[in-house]
């Protein structure tokens, strides 16, 4: 199939970006999103031009490393995959397709497609952890009794990758889908239960900080994340940060 | 334990809190404003004099004045809150997309709650000029000891007396119809944003909450046209 590619080109954090056209002949149906621009970034290369700066990772959807906007959705079209995990079948020959970096304050341009997300990282480091010591001499988590279904909603919500897809999507940069799975994964289970009053403070706190939007509950982010984390983690870390400053010292 | 250190209300959840409780409020409101328009379907004298006595009341209850200045608190934070939420999301985002797609994954009310509320707030303006600024400091003709609103509504629909009916008639449906979309996404949302999500009630919320929008809006709308029409 024949694909006419628009990608965001951008120098730098600082520089003013564009989109850049580039026609994609013989594209296999059976190749992901990232291996076409592979192909496209192979035959930059060999002309001596620069090729498109993108992340990625495992390639098999579950590091969080990929990140494209692609004909306006953030991992392009269909659902519960990233873009390492979008073939080519999914579109059709003769298709004009744009491709853009995430876009939001929180998340800088690095160059071209790559964006720094280490806001989130920030989020997690302020509360997004169990204090235990780990010295070899913990408790068998087996021990511990938990409902089958806290222990599978837990589940549901820890596997969120962090790729950021929520904050992209979201007409506010909100990143309330992210921070709200990170706080239900721990809270939802008895290991994270004695530290979940301060943990949500504390990560809502730093979300605050880093300039992203207010959820406006458009329940865009659930449809568009990969691993369709659920918009009632959201509620729940809702009620958590309001219980949580009603009851603090 | 420690306090929230941006504190919660300064917090970006805390103005969610403060949409969704004076949105609610407001929709309580809602209720109570419709019932005391159906009243105005008896056009004859005997409407008049009913309707009037009840304007009376509302205007003069103690209980009702409480009610009253929550409103205008809760009109006025909805309002204000509104307005900081959306600059703020604005500025989350300083370079848009070239393409991008929301059509398919979320409603339209819920990407322009601010465009809805901006047309409903002109709304409130012009609606609290005609109606409650004549009631409460206008020049209002007095019938059997109390003010006549019911003949200051009715003229205000009635083309032979006021040239700009069909106009306002128009108007009144246009700002019901974004009313209607503004509940559409609001109700349930305020719901979604004081965390009351649950697997049981969410969906009867959402059911009330479309009902709600479709409803309420239906009936202030019917009022200015029934008289419109009656008196065409």
């Amino acid at each position: 199939m024949n694909i006419t590619l628009k990608v965001w080109r951008q120098k730098g954090p600082s520089s003013v970006g564009a989109m850049e056209t580039h026609q994609m002949t013989e594209v296999s149906g059976d190749m992901s999103f990232l291996e076409m621009m592979d192909v496209l970034n192979d035959r930059l290369v060999r002309e001596g031009k620069e090729p498109f700066a993108f992340d990625h990772d495992c390639r098999e959807g579950i590091c969080g490393t990929c990140s494209m906007f692609i004909n306006g959705e953030a991992h392009g079209p269909g659902r519960n995959v990233t873009t390492c995990q979008l073939h080519m079948r999914s579109f059709k020959d003769g298709e004009t397709i744009h491709v853009e970096p995430w876009r939001s304050a929180a998340f800088p341009i690095i160059k071209d497609l790559t964006v720094d997300r280490s806001s989130f990282d920030r989020i997690i480091q302020a509360g997004g952890y169990v204090s235990v010591n780990t010295s070899g001499a913990t408790q068998d988590a087996n021990s511990i009794p938990i409902p089958k279904h806290d222990a599978d909603e837990a589940f549901d919500s820890a596997t969120c990758i962090g790729c950021g897809a929520c904050v992209a999507t979201c007409k506010n940069s909100s990143a309330m889908l992210f921070v709200s799975a990170k706080v239900s994964q721990l809270s939802l289970l008895p290991q994270g239960k004695a530290e979940s009053n301060e943990r949500v403070l504390r990560m809502v706190d730093q979300m605050d900080l880093e300039g992203f939007g207010n959820c406006t509950n458009t329940g865009a982010c659930e449809v568009e994340c990969p691993k369709g984390i659920s918009l009632t983690n959201i509620a729940r870390m809702n009620r958590e940060f309001l219980s949580s400053n009603l009851t603090s010292k | 334990m420690t306090m929230s250190k941006t504190g919660i209300l300064k917090s970006s959840l805390s103005k969610k809190y403060v949409m969704a409780f004076t949105g609610l409020f407001l929709c309580i409101f809602l209720v109570g404003h419709l019932i005391g328009n159906v009243q105005l379907f008896s056009t004859g004298p005997e409407g008049q004099a009913a309707f009037n006595s009840y304007a009376e009341f509302m205007t003069s209850n103690p209980l009702i004045k409480l009610m009253s200045y929550l409103t205008y608190a809760s009109v006025l934070f909805h309002v204000v809150d509104g307005f900081v939420l959306t600059i703020k999301n604005r500025k989350a985002r300083p370079v848009n997309y070239v393409v991008e797609k929301g059509n398919l994954n979320s409603s339209w009310a819920s990407r322009n709650m601010a465009l809805l509320g901006t047309i409903l707030l002109v709304f409130i303006v012009t609606h609290m000029q005609h109606f409650w600024w004549t009631m409460h400091f206008g020049d209002i003709i007095m019938v059997d000891g109390v003010k006549d609103l019911h003949t200051v509504v009715m003229d205000f629909f009635n083309p032979t007396v006021n040239r700009l009916a069909a106009v306002m008639t128009g108007l009144y449906v246009f700002a019901m119809i974004s009313m209607g979309f503004h509940l559409n996404h609001g109700f349930q949302s305020a719901f979604q944003s004081l965390g009351l999500n649950h697997p049981k009630y969410t969906p009867m919320i959402q059911f009330v909450g479309k009902a709600f929008s479709v409803i309420v809006p239906a009936g202030f709308a019917s009022l200015p046209i029934y008289l419109f029409l009656i008196q065409s």
